[in-house]
């Protein structure tokens, strides 16, 4: 098991340092003259060029990216040209926001996609289950934004149940915070709902299969029974281990929720600074997405490797 | 680590797999023929009685092909889902085409009639400027239908060629093509799309090939694993033998042998184009305001959500259905494609 990790922590690091490449040669590489970008066309050349030597954009690509990157890695991130603020708590806050929403969002989608796929899978070929995987499979192909703007609309300005704000007010208690959230997560869950819904369905219908099911059954054994001893827990190895592999789509759909509910996370932050071409808060908030992703990724395959015995040996 | 971005609507994946199988019989078939052709071309002894037999060997294969192709298409319009996917999809193309006749001016501001609800002289309504909310629903449709399909033909090319170079060749070639590969799947889509168009400014271009190049990975990878489930058939083997060139073989026996499974990965892909443009156009990367489209209009209007709604929710109604009806074709064609 420690092997296992110890292998994918070393394979993560080249595609960091991968990814970190790319996101300086995007950020700094085209947009050409960094300068000149910031002080806008009036500015005059040589103050354009004494703005590019102090900032040390006329230093050899290669140099530029080593300093950007070893003051990443020692926490000197530097301060935002367009907020006047340092970028590291910046970027820090905006991703603890992002972390508890889409942490909230986690949580609500597995039950729901077990309980609905379980179902489902039950009732294989009735109307039940034709009419859970038409919906839930909609839900997922329709934007985020489409199904937010609707459910925002029914819960908060009709039926007025909900707040229209996903941000609580300052100090208030961590389960009002959770209140204003509910809004916003119901969109990220409907995002991953029909994938992982699936998955949970066929894993119950492949147990439901098994011999030692009829077996249960014929010898007596309570529906009740079999159902929570045997086919919820079956199903749920392959339902986890979906949710693992839908991290990047939580992170776009983040984007996307944020931005439609004016919460102050990460992806907003990250659409703020690239529509008005704050490049430092935009190079760490991609950078920090990155490092989030790929250690989600990790726990995935961890948790993963936890419930299957045959990865977890061969690793 | 795996992005793959799934299908919702699309076949299960062992479902795909066996539409891949699929292909075996009408290859077989092309085998067949291609074993004629082979034979005719070195002129094997055995006179005119075995030629006018690979001749009908020819003949019956092309019939074969030919029915089945009609087997298919026919399967295809008798699928609902599909029917319903086409149907609501060409009522958009429609719309984007010739909405502007029909309707009133998407971009006719009025300030006199400005948020009024729907009423017989505007039955979805008017927005802030007074614009008629149908004649701006119709039109909508337009910028998400030219980026979405031009943005997945792109994908389908480039991914095309790089999957199947990868999988004809292997090795050293394939084992870089695809580290590169990983590399672009580093960071979720819609991140590295908001950081190229961040830089490399709007437009609907630099979105097309955005969207091209970030669903490039994904196809390559499709096709390059159909490549190679068929590199090793003997239809491939034979044409080498007969020294073709490596382009020949890739292009003409193995890309018509892999249409299959390149046309389902290829309506996912638009499925996923569309939402993909329609996400950009809502955080603000794809068109500026006068613009109907439909991600914009939601942007845009959505401060009027408590006051009037309409202007909203008809864009968001058309956009699910357009997402959705795409999604069905993709479900018809890999029920089709895998039965």
């Amino acid at each position: 098991m420690l092997r296992l990790i110890g292998r994918r922590l070393l394979f993560m690091l080249p595609t960091l340092i991968l990814a970190s490449m790319l996101i300086f040669a995007l950020a700094e590489v085209l947009p050409g003259d960094v300068g000149r970008s910031i002080l806008g066309i009036y500015a005059s050349p040589a103050d354009v060029a004494a703005l590019n030597h102090k900032l040390g954009a006329d230093l050899p690509l290669v140099q530029r990216y080593a300093t950007w990157a070893g003051h990443f890695v020692t926490g000197d991130w530097g301060d935002s040209p367009v907020q006047k603020v340092p970028v590291r708590p910046l970027v820090m806050q905006a991703l603890g926001k992002s972390l508890l929403l889409a942490g909230f969002a986690l949580v609500l989608i597995v039950p729901v996609s077990i309980v609905l796929g379980v179902f489902s899978g039950l009732r294989r070929d009735s109307w039940l289950d034709r009419t859970i995987t038409v919906s839930t499979l909609s839900m997922t192909v329709i934007p985020e934004f489409v199904s937010g703007v609707v459910l925002l609309y029914v819960f908060a300005v009709w039926l007025k149940w909900l707040p229209v704000t996903a941000l609580a007010p300052d100090n208030a208690p961590f389960y009002e915070r959770l209140y204003y959230l509910i809004l916003p997560a119901i969109p990220l869950m409907f995002l991953e709902l029909g994938y992982i819904a699936r998955m949970a369905r066929v894993g119950t219908v492949q147990v439901l299969a098994m011999p030692y099911i009829r077996t249960a059954v014929l010898k007596g054994v309570p529906r009740r029974r079999v159902i929570f001893g045997h086919v919820l827990r079956n199903a749920m190895v392959p339902t986890v281990t979906v949710i693992g592999s839908q991290v990047g789509w939580l992170i776009g759909g983040l984007v996307v929720v944020e931005q439609l509910f004016g919460y102050p996370g990460i992806g907003n932050l990250m659409v703020n600074s690239a529509l008005n071409h704050d490049v430092p808060v935009l190079e760490a908030s991609v950078l920090m997405v990155a490092i989030v992703y790929m250690f989600a990724n990790l726990i995935a395959d961890i948790v993963v490797a936890l419930l299957n015995p045959r990865i977890r040996k061969g690793g | 680590m795996d992005d793959d971005p799934r299908s919702p609507f699309g076949p299960d994946p062992d479902l795909r797999a066996e539409g891949m199988e699929l292909g075996a019989d009408p290859e077989m078939l092309e085998l067949r023929a291609d074993a004629a052709v082979a034979g005719r071309e070195h002129e094997l002894p055995g006179g005119s009685d075995r030629k006018t037999e690979e001749f009908q060997a020819d003949a019956a294969a092309a019939a074969e092909q030919r029915r089945q192709r009609r087997y298919l298409v026919r399967t295809l319009f008798r699928s609902p889902t599909f029917m319903v996917g086409l149907v609501i999809v060409l009522f958009w193309v429609f719309m984007a085409l010739f909405s502007t006749f029909i309707t009133q001016s998407p971009t006719h501001t009025d300030p006199s009639v400005s948020l009024q609800s729907p009423s017989p002289a505007h039955w979805f309504g008017t927005d802030e400027l007074g614009r008629d909310v149908l004649a701006r629903t119709m039109a909508g449709a337009r910028t998400v239908l030219i980026i979405a399909p031009l943005a997945t033909m792109l994908a389908l090319l480039w991914g095309g060629i790089i999957g199947l170079i990868a999988g004809f060749y292997r090795g050293l070639t394939d084992e870089i093509i695809m580290r590169l590969i990983d590399v672009l799947l580093a960071l979720p889509i819609i991140i590295t799309s908001i950081l190229i168009l961040s830089l490399l400014g709007k437009g609907t271009a630099i979105i097309i090939i955005a969207i091209g190049a970030l669903f490039t990975p994904v196809v390559s990878r499709t096709v390059r694993a159909a490549v190679i489930g068929e590199r090793e058939r003997e239809y491939v083997m034979a044409a080498r033998l007969r020294g073709e060139r490596s382009a020949f073989v890739m292009s003409r026996e193995i890309l018509p042998n892999i249409t299959q499974p390149i046309i389902v990965e290829g309506t996912i892909r638009l499925g996923y184009a569309v939402f993909t443009a329609a996400t950009l156009s809502f955080l603000g990367f794809g068109l500026a305001p006068p613009s109907p489209d439909w991600g914009l209009t939601i942007s845009v209007e959505r401060i009027y959500l408590q006051v009037a709604p309409w202007t909203v929710l008809f864009a968001a109604a058309a956009l699910a259905s357009l997402v959705v009806a795409v999604n069905l074709i993709t479900d018809g064609l890999g029920r089709t494609f895998s039965k």
